[in-house]
């Protein structure tokens, strides 16, 4: 099992690697999508899947993101700049929120995150002066990759700005991926099980709730900066809850208690979409309903639903 | 200045008659289902596009066209309790709020499927025509109506949860769903009657709006954030709390557009924030 994983994830980035080589613009753009979405849902799977919080305003951080990025690349045309800019936008928030979210759990914190989810949504819809109103920003242009003095990469292909976003994406999956196999990760673990045990371990509960609270705020804001050069908008819809939602569906469609669970749901999502659309328009009522089937049939995800279920049958034929 | 004040605060009643009939219906099934029902809007835009049907399009009576709604509402209720809500009481938050969303997605497709994308805005039947004229400003006859249908409707519905042997298994499983059904109330029927009665109740809602408000696949989404709002500040699945917490967002709402239009939106949910911080069981939470 080990070897077949490693083996899969080389495959995979292979793939990933090679991709502009034979896949058109409609198919690197979806792709950029999809990694766009696995880095807002891989953040808040840190919340719901390693914390046990339920967040239902990650929309709000990825907007800030977005609006962060938008801003500096209307002004200083660079790429990097923009990228770290709704880090920063969406790490910060996300600190000075998280801190009045976690002192509350379950339901409680899912409602308070959706209010200042939706707060930042009014504030994106009606402050016109900076946010540009229900229009958004408009005319933002998809800026070069710079690093002064060292080099200029010029993102208007499609394939260059592929790879800068594949690149950055595999950084944050694998910081990540580290992050929950540290201690720290296992803390987080702790208290999603037992809080009580780990607070008596003379651990700071609230600390570090509020941690991995930044944590998923500062990954909400980076997959928001790389949208705007990519789509050169950015309006208001990032930070309503409808779009809070996408990440918790995503999740739960690949499973929450795997690391790679909020990945596969990604790619499960623009699948099901892109596939759906070519037969009606109405394409929510089969993701809707696919979403219903889920909760009720197999609530663990496919990841789960493959490592547990199929695989083992393979194994033994 | 004063009267302009008091004309505004009408005007926010009447919005509040709206929320209140759609938290109503949330803040109950919470109560006693104990599921947080995120479709509950969209059950509204149901009632609103029945209604629409029925009395715009088929030209029933208004009276009978919006008893035919809440019927026909009451019946997708029924259809959503005994065959999908049923199965997700004892689940975790993340997998009700999830299930319950994947309705509104396939709710507001529907919509579009049958009646279009555009919105609609159906005749007004002739009797509630006209203003009335309060502090020398015109205010339509029809949310006169509206203010009283929402007050009628609350006091009904405590009489029912005081006064009748119903109301007295409602209010008994919802404080020990075991001990109630130990003593022999028929919990999955009870709790299919709720749920039926409260998606009648958000219909009710829907319908009551259709003359004045516009009718549009969107309006589910839009309507059940707000009644989020009103049920957090009033308590979850506190009715008392249900209704104060209408009239507040409905007059803050009202007065928000007269004197901040631009941060209208934004104070409601700072009201939310601050009474979730302070006081997170509600103004009427135990």
């Amino acid at each position: 099992m080990k070897n077949f994983k490693n083996l899969l994830l080389i495959a995979l980035i292979l793939f990933l690697l090679l991709l502009p080589t034979f896949a058109g613009k409609y198919l690197l753009y979806m792709t950029i999508n999809i990694l766009i979405l696995s880095v807002f849902a891989l953040g808040f799977n840190l919340l719901l899947g390693y914390t046990g919080l339920l967040s239902f305003g990650q929309a709000g951080f990825f907007a800030m993101g977005a609006y962060a990025s938008g801003k500096i690349l209307l002004v200083i045309p660079s790429l990097l700049l923009g990228a770290i800019a709704g880090m920063a936008a969406g790490g910060v928030s996300a600190l000075i929120l998280g801190y009045l979210c976690v002192r509350h759990t379950r339901i409680y914190f899912s409602m308070l995150t959706l209010s200042f989810g939706m707060m930042i949504y009014s504030l994106a819809w009606k402050w016109r002066d900076v946010t540009g109103g229900d229009d958004g920003l408009v005319g933002i242009p998809r800026a070069p990759f710079e690093i002064p003095g060292i080099l200029t990469i010029n993102m208007n292909p499609m394939e260059n700005y592929y790879y800068f976003v594949l690149v950055i994406s595999l950084i944050a999956i694998f910081i990540l991926y580290r992050i929950v196999n540290s201690p720290f990760g296992l803390t987080l673990k702790g208290i999603r099980d037992s809080e009580n045990r780990v607070a008596f371990a003379g651990i700071s509960i609230r600390n570090y709730r509020l941690l991995s609270f930044t944590f998923a705020g500062l990954y909400a804001g980076l997959a928001g900066s790389l949208l705007p050069p990519l789509e050169n908008t950015v309006t208001p819809p990032l930070a309503h809850w409808t779009h809070s939602a996408e990440p918790v569906m995503v999740t739960l469609l690949g499973g929450i208690h795997t690391f790679s669970g909020p990945i596969v749901g990604s790619i499960l999502f623009y699948l099901i979409k892109d596939i759906i659309v070519r037969y009606t328009q109405y394409w929510l009522i089969w993701f809707g309903s696919i979403v219903v089937f889920l909760v009720l049939i197999f609530r663990g995800g496919v990841v789960i639903f493959f490592t547990e279920r199929v695989w083992p049958l393979l194994k033994r034929t | 200045m004063l009267e302009k004040l008091l004309f505004q605060g009408l005007i926010g009643l009447s919005f509040s008659m709206y929320l209140w009939l759609l938290a109503s219906g949330l803040t109950l099934v919470f109560g006693v289902l104990g599921v947080l029902n995120f479709a509950h809007g969209s059950l509204f835009m149901l009632g609103a596009y029945a209604t629409f049907t029925f009395y715009g399009k088929l030209g029933f009576n208004f009276w009978v066209s919006i008893g035919l709604s809440l019927i026909s509402v009451g019946c997708v209720g029924a259809v959503l309790e005994r065959f999908f809500i049923r199965r997700i009481y004892d689940l975790d938050l993340p997998y009700q709020l999830i299930l319950t969303f994947g309705f509104i997605l396939i709710f507001d497709d529907l919509v579009k499927m049958a009646w279009g994308g555009v919105a609609m805005i159906p005749p007004m039947p002739r009797f509630f025509e006209g203003n009335l004229s309060v502090f020398g400003r015109p205010f339509p006859i029809y949310n006169l109506f509206i203010i009283a249908a929402g007050f009628g409707v609350a006091i009904i519905l405590w009489l029912i949860l005081e006064m009748t042997w119903w109301g007295r298994m409602i209010r008994a499983s919802a404080s020990d769903r075991e001990m109630a059904s130990a003593i022999g109330i028929n919990i999955p029927i009870l709790f299919t009657t709720v749920f039926v009665f409260a998606a009648m109740l958000a219909a009710l809602g829907g319908a009551l709006g259709t003359p004045v408000r516009v009718v549009a696949p969107g309006i589910g989404t839009a309507m059940i954030i707000q009644a989020f709002v009103i049920t957090v500040i009033g308590g979850l699945g506190n009715l008392k709390g249900a209704f104060v917490g209408a009239l507040i967002v409905g007059i803050l709402t009202a007065f928000g557009i007269l004197l901040f239009p631009v941060f209208e939106l934004f104070i409601i949910f700072v009201v939310m924030a601050v009474v979730l911080m302070v006081k997170p069981e509600g103004l009427f939470g135990k």
